[in-house]
């Protein structure tokens, strides 16, 4: 039973994910941390963490991501160390070739994963479904070798120093078909810091349309909080991307979290739960957000804010 | 310029839930059906780029009979046709992606955009399969899209918002990630037209499965959030005590 651990970086950075990666892994056996970039030798260092027996380095492709190679480096590992499980972050990344490898191994893959375990000889993966009202165990019948992409933020990241073996695999790779040309920050607003503020007050579809930003700016605005919302009120063009909290948004840590008419994707709980004290008001007794709520009111949302604004 | 849009209807729960006999799923009998929101806006790219550079839209779903009501929304739209694959099993992307390959391939179409991931599976997998499987590049989770001679820059939408511009040659398999465009609603006379369009029905070739659900359960709850009661007043009240006490 061996593990293999994919590193992510992005501008020489190795993510947080991989060494969470590392701490998921090690229950499942020896773990390996690949590390594939132009100049992996810097980025190695940084994956030597407690747990981690080997670090194989791929020196190929481009200093940034780019998913051919990735997928051509892979795909020569898994066909070299023939691992029992693949481990990659349920990130935009791994999305970018994860199922490629597997489509084209005949690999057993999930992605979301949150839960993992073996069963004898047996790779069992807990994910959600249904927007996370349901759980359900999936198995892999005749994989040789499993790939999955795991939750964020769901284990904790492994630390310490490991004093891996170092090995190096070549890989020829084909020049990519997509290929990086440059980073590009969202464009500056002049707007608020959201991740400054101690009390957010957030707003999510619940709130219907346009029209109700304006009474919730106010209400912010007199209750000393700080307006912001979550993916589909940006999505609609009725707030800026500054304002929006969750994985493709900012990730906030206010001391008070209001989420007004937010379900609570998985993408977005990722921005917020770590919030000192979260209340979640929503018509849904079922939505996910109450799952990390602290404080909850199932009730109109628009009733409350009238409320709210007599006591301001 | 032919483009094709790998769509699915998606189930959503409302407040009770049961499972089939065998527990490898839910019961159908409470779901609500819907067509994927990421699809809608990758049904809206493809509508845009016809309507600025000619051609056609074909979708193409997965699904039994009652998952043509997702194809007539984007025939409503304005897609001019429509493919549905049978005996597809559920909730295993990369055999999905062995489906849609077959159509994919006699289509052979310019450009291929799926949503980045259904609702109610969110695995973001299907559309990078299948790019493999009919060997075409791909890109993920793009917010804009621009078309070029034999190639098309994309904007990769990274996490904390950040943003890769790629270069892409083309055809390419492309996911379309939510916000991209404005989709459009379909009037009633295109939904009236739409309900009269003859939709394709082709058998699935059988895949190999890439996973298998063994069983579906409620999770159990944590702690879960202290309820506020019901009474909007009150709510108000114990938000603002708490507002109070924890930014002192």
């Amino acid at each position: 039973m061996s593990v293999l651990v994919v590193t992510e970086h992005l501008q020489g950075t190795v993510r947080d994910v991989t060494r969470e990666l590392v701490t998921a892994g090690r229950p499942l056996g020896p773990v390996a941390v690949a590390v594939i970039a132009r100049d992996p030798g810097p980025l190695a260092a940084a994956v030597d963490v407690e747990g981690v027996e080997e670090i194989v380095t791929v020196a190929a492709g481009a200093d940034e991501f780019e998913g051919d190679t990735y997928q051509q480096a892979l795909e020569a590992l898994i066909e070299s160390r023939r691992p029992r499980v693949v481990l990659l972050g349920f990130t935009v990344n791994a999305m970018s070739y994860a199922a490629a490898v597997a489509a084209k191994l005949g690999l057993g893959y999930a992605s979301d994963v949150h839960g993992v375990a073996l069963e004898g000889e047996a790779v069992i993966a807990t994910r959600s479904f249904y927007a996370g009202k349901v759980s359900a165990e999936l198995e892999f019948p005749g994989a040789e070798t499993v790939l999955l992409l795991l939750r964020p933020t769901t284990w904790p990241p492994a630390e310490g120093t490991g004093g891996a073996a170092v090995s190096s695999l070549a890989v020829e790779v084909a020049p990519p078909r997509a290929r990086h040309v440059e980073f590009t920050e969202p464009a500056a607003t002049g707007d608020v810091d959201i991740t400054q503020a101690d009390v957010l007050l957030s707003i999510g579809r619940g709130i219907g349309d346009a029209d109700a930003i304006a009474q919730f700016e106010g209400l912010a605005a007199k209750m000393g909080a700080t307006l912001s919302v979550s993916r589909p009120i940006v999505d609609a063009g009725w707030m800026p991307a500054s304002r929006q909290v969750g994985q493709s948004g900012k990730t906030v840590k206010p001391k008070v979290y209001l989420a007004f008419g937010i379900s609570g994707a998985v993408q977005h709980l990722a921005g917020m739960k770590a919030s000192g004290t979260i209340v979640a008001v929503n018509t849904d007794p079922e939505a996910s957000i109450f799952g990390v709520a602290h404080y909850g009111a199932v009730v109109d949302l628009f009733d409350v804010a009238e409320e709210l604004e007599k006591l301001y | 310029m032919r483009t094709v849009v790998c769509i699915k209807q998606v189930r959503t729960l409302g407040d009770e839930v049961e499972f089939t006999d065998d527990g490898r799923d839910v019961d159908p009998d409470y779901v609500d059906l819907a067509l994927n929101e990421w699809d809608s806006f990758a049904t809206e790219e493809a509508l845009q780029l016809k309507e600025r550079l000619g051609g056609e839209v074909v979708v193409v779903t997965c699904g039994p009979e009652e998952s043509e009501a997702a194809l007539r929304r984007c025939l409503a739209m304005g897609a001019d046709r429509a493919v549905r694959i049978e005996g597809v099993a559920a909730h295993d992307p990369i055999g999905v992606a062995h489906a849609l390959a077959e159509v994919v391939r006699d289509e052979e179409p310019d450009l291929v955009l799926c949503g980045v991931q259904s609702s109610d599976s969110v695995q973001a997998a299907t559309g990078t399969a299948l790019a493999e499987l009919v060997e075409l590049p791909r890109v993920a989770v793009v917010t804009r899209l621009e078309p070029g001679d034999g190639k098309a820059t994309a904007h990769r939408e990274l996490e904390g918002g950040l943003v890769d511009v790629v270069e892409v040659d083309l055809p390419a398999v492309l996911t379309i990630q939510t916000g991209i465009n404005q989709p459009r609603y379909a009037n009633l006379r295109a939904i009236k037209q739409a309900e009269q369009v003859e939709i394709t029905v082709r058998q699935a070739a059988s895949a190999p499965a890439a996973s298998r659900v063994r069983r579906m359960f409620v999770p159990p709850r944590g702690e879960g959030a202290e309820m506020l009661g019901t009474d909007p007043g009150e709510v108000a009240r114990r938000i603002a005590d708490l507002v109070k006490e924890r930014t002192a």
